[in-house]
């Protein structure tokens, strides 16, 4: 097993449904798991996976999304988000996938480095107290490209 | 593919994984780990026994089962085995390599 050729992936979050939170923290833990650096910028929406009051609350998104195979009408009803999302959860326990907080604790203790955007937790009038211990800093969308910044980097957008 | 390890030959796959557990000895998990390098101390040989219990229970590695094993916490995993822990873990205890993506 040689060295891996790419030598670091960053991730880009910016949305909170579950199933875009799982696909951003399954290929950063995939990537520590592989000897590769990672890192997760979670911005705009995406912020709400590293809020302490949110964090465990995140949703599938039931309209809009043709892969329910719902009815977008019937989608829109009361109680039908927390249905698919109680089903979901409940299929990704049977595979011990953790849970959202339980999740970021396996990535930080991977190595993989978490920030939250500036712009974003201006916007949503969040402080650094709002967000989980993990989150190392607040920083630029500037300050997230240098550290892409060097060879075999890529950077993904979710 | 045979492989020579610690004076024994061993069956190996292409990404150098024992073929068969059996022939594991303690000696080949350590020469596989000086390859890897991996620096075997008495806590990275604890990790190594907790992949054996769960290998014969038939029970599925998993980033979260290290986590709540009890045996170590995940940055203390990282640090014992760089490089991508659990690939190099299983390695070294002559087991196939893990299938899950978590």
């Amino acid at each position: 097993m040689g060295k891996t050729k790419v030598r670091k992936m960053l991730f880009i979050l910016s949305k909170a449904t579950i199933e875009n939170v799982y696909a951003a923290f399954i290929m950063a833990n995939g990537a520590r798991m592989e000897g590769i650096e990672s890192e997760i910028f979670f911005t705009f929406f995406g912020l709400e996976a590293i809020q302490k009051k949110k964090l465990e609350h995140l949703r599938v998104a039931t309209v809009g999304n043709p892969a329910m195979h719902i009815p977008t009408m019937l989608g829109g009803l009361p109680g039908m988000e927390a249905l698919a999302t109680k089903m979901m959860k409940k299929e990704m326990e049977k595979l011990d996938m953790p849970p959202v907080g339980e999740f970021l604790e396996i990535l930080s203790g991977s190595g993989c480095r978490l920030w939250a955007c500036k712009l974003a937790v201006d916007m949503f009038h969040l402080k650094k107290d709002d967000l989980i211990d993990e989150v190392e800093d607040i920083i630029t969308i500037g300050d997230f490209y240098a550290r892409a910044d060097q060879e075999n980097t890529h950077l993904l957008f979710i | 593919m045979q492989k020579t390890l610690a004076q024994v030959k061993v069956n190996v796959n292409e990404e150098g994984y024992l073929t068969d557990f059996n022939q594991w000895t303690k000696e080949i998990g350590a020469e596989i780990a000086k390859e890897q390098e991996v620096e075997m101390t008495d806590k990275n040989w604890k990790v190594i026994d907790y992949i054996h219990d769960k290998f014969r229970k038939e029970e599925a590695l998993s980033i979260r089962g290290i986590k709540k094993s009890g045996v170590i916490n995940i940055k203390e995993f990282y640090k014992l085995f760089p490089g991508g822990p659990l690939k190099k873990a299983t390695m070294i205890a002559g087991i196939p390599k893990p299938k899950s993506c978590i």
